[in-house]
């Protein structure tokens, strides 16, 4: 049966694409935005800008409104306990670099922090540049052969001398959801802190934080079909006390002198300068809009169209898949072929793929990999998406053989 | 300038082609044609970075004339390569300083090939090469 998205006539973007040949199948790099989200930016953008949280006149308290309600809409989405408990960043990566700065003081030269073999370079690198920095073991957990941190290895490898863990909540490679709640444990019951990635996760179900009961939570709005330049760190209250200031100036300031300077707890000591004011207000036009949707339709139009591209992929000769995607996307290479050529053709052929490393540099290495093709999915996409991108993959194997 | 001669059939074999099918097909025949470098020639100084795919390029300077040699280990980039050292071979330094390239690849109705985001690494074997030629 041929699967049709009910939301895709909300989406400009994968229309505008569409009427130029171009299908879109990269949504794990950024989603397209629904019209709700385009027409917030614009309502605020010529409805009189003003800055937030320095002013006293109408338009500061307007703009200071609205962008304060995303932090509630956040927070309820988040299901986190307080709206104290939202930072807005620019992005995940810059709050997991946020986060390598403000938490570097609670660690000691031989200390341990966990990552996994599957990470985003946005969830290595600041741990691997801040155990480089402070004289720490980073500790890498390997994954089973379906693309899933192993949790064998894990209770091995988590340990007295763990200070953090940091995992990602679905992987960007391997679609695959990595078993939280049982790293989680582990970190707990060592006492070490934790932090997910759901960057990739977020917008393929509604993460819960109470339930989940980490104690960093990144997401960017780019792939909640909300802007760029925004992403949300959620601190659980407790440790959010433990963060050391990171970026200074602006309002995060309670009290300046030329000579020393006391600054604001989380969240504004956390969002120095002037943020991304129109960026947070259409945000929080995307979790409305997240919020809107019937869950179980969604899930299961994911799940559907996720089935059919696997199937599909499972249909042609020499494809191989990397790891047993779950749920999003599908990462593939084509035996004797370089992903570089399929891209190349994919490419000329209007398919809007990913190719490459995918910022998991180490992740492809340890697969013996120097690149794949990624497909991705959002809710616009639809059967006739993959139709033309598997009419485009054959005529690219074609070519190639 | 005129055109070197086996620049001119590239500007013939590639104008002729009615549409990316054909003009992916050729590109990868060019490719094919393209010397292979020696196993020493692959070595890490002549390594291309900031391409997903591997290349090598190395420069070889006879008086004033310079001539390159390259290969990647993906086809439709060696094709890329191939039509670029047809018009960059045999020229002097201050021919191919004033050398407009993305003029060349638009002349083959491959000038998407050269767009700053595309990770082909056409653009990285383009900066390496000038980075030799100032060496």
């Amino acid at each position: 049966m041929s699967l049709i998205s009910p939301w895709r006539a909300e989406f400009p973007g994968i229309l505008t694409l569409a009427a130029e040949g171009q299908t879109y199948l990269d949504s794990a790099a950024t989603a397209q935005k629904p019209q709700a989200v385009l027409d917030s930016l614009l309502g605020y953008l010529a409805g009189g800008v003003a800055n937030v949280h320095r002013a006293q006149h109408l338009p500061g308290e307007r703009a200071t409104r609205a962008f304060e309600a995303t932090r509630d809409k956040a927070a309820a989405w988040l299901n986190a306990a307080s709206r104290e408990e939202i930072l807005f960043t620019r992005g995940s990566t810059e709050a997991l670099n946020l986060l390598a700065y403000g938490l570097e003081h609670l660690l000691q030269p031989g200390d341990e922090i966990v990552v996994s073999a599957l990470e985003h370079h946005a969830n290595l690198l600041p741990w691997q540049q801040l155990a480089l920095r402070r004289g720490l073991q980073l500790v890498v957990l390997p994954l089973d052969s379906a693309g899933s941190i192993d949790l064998v290895l894990a209770a091995q490898l988590i340990g007295p001398r763990t200070r953090l863990l940091a995992v990602a909540q679905l992987s960007n490679v391997l679609g695959r959801w990595q078993p939280l709640h049982e790293l989680l444990a582990m970190a707990r019951a060592h006492g070490a802190l934790s932090v997910v990635d759901g960057a990739q996760g977020a917008v393929h179900g509604r993460p819960d934080m109470q339930a989940l009961g980490c104690d960093f939570y990144v997401c960017s709005g780019h792939k909640l079909y909300g802007p760029d330049g925004v992403g949300l760190l959620y601190g659980r209250s407790q440790v959010l006390t433990q963060l050391s200031h990171w970026q200074f100036g602006g309002e995060m300031v309670l009290e300046a002198d030329y000579q020393s300077a006391r600054f604001r707890p989380a969240p504004l000591g956390f969002e120095a300068g002037t943020p991304p004011v129109s960026a947070v207000i259409a945000l929080g036009a995307a979790l409305d809009w997240l919020n809107g949707l019937d869950q179980a339709s969604a899930a299961q139009h994911e799940a559907a169209l996720h089935a059919e591209l696997l199937s599909g992929l499972a249909a042609r000769d020499g494809v191989r898949l990397l790891g047993q995607p779950q749920l999003a996307l599908a990462s593939f290479t084509v035996e004797g072929m370089h992903n570089a050529d399929l891209a190349h053709l994919l490419t000329e052929q209007g398919i809007a793929v990913r190719a490459g490393h995918h910022c998991a540099m180490p992740l492809l290495k340890s697969l013996g990999l120097s690149g794949a093709i990624r497909v991705s999915l959002g809710l616009y996409n639809d059967s006739a998406d993959l139709a033309r991108f598997f009419a485009a993959l054959d005529q690219a194997l074609e070519l190639l053989r | 300038m005129s055109l070197p001669t086996a620049a001119e059939q590239a500007l013939e074999a590639f104008t002729a082609c009615p549409g990316w099918e054909q003009r992916a097909r050729l590109l990868m025949q060019w490719g094919e044609r393209l010397p292979p470098l020696s196993e020493a020639d692959c070595c890490e100084s002549n390594r291309v970075h900031g391409c997903e795919s591997q290349v090598w390029l190395v420069a070889q300077r006879q008086g004033d004339i310079w001539q390159f040699r390259a290969t990647s280990d993906a086809r439709l980039l060696r094709g890329l390569l191939a039509v670029l050292l047809v018009r960059v071979n045999g020229l002097a330094a201050h021919e191919l300083a004033s050398l407009d390239l993305q003029g060349w690849f638009n002349q083959l109705g491959l000038a998407r090939q050269l767009s700053p985001s595309r990770s082909n690494g056409l653009q990285a074997v383009l900066q390496r090469m000038q980075q030799l030629l100032e060496e």
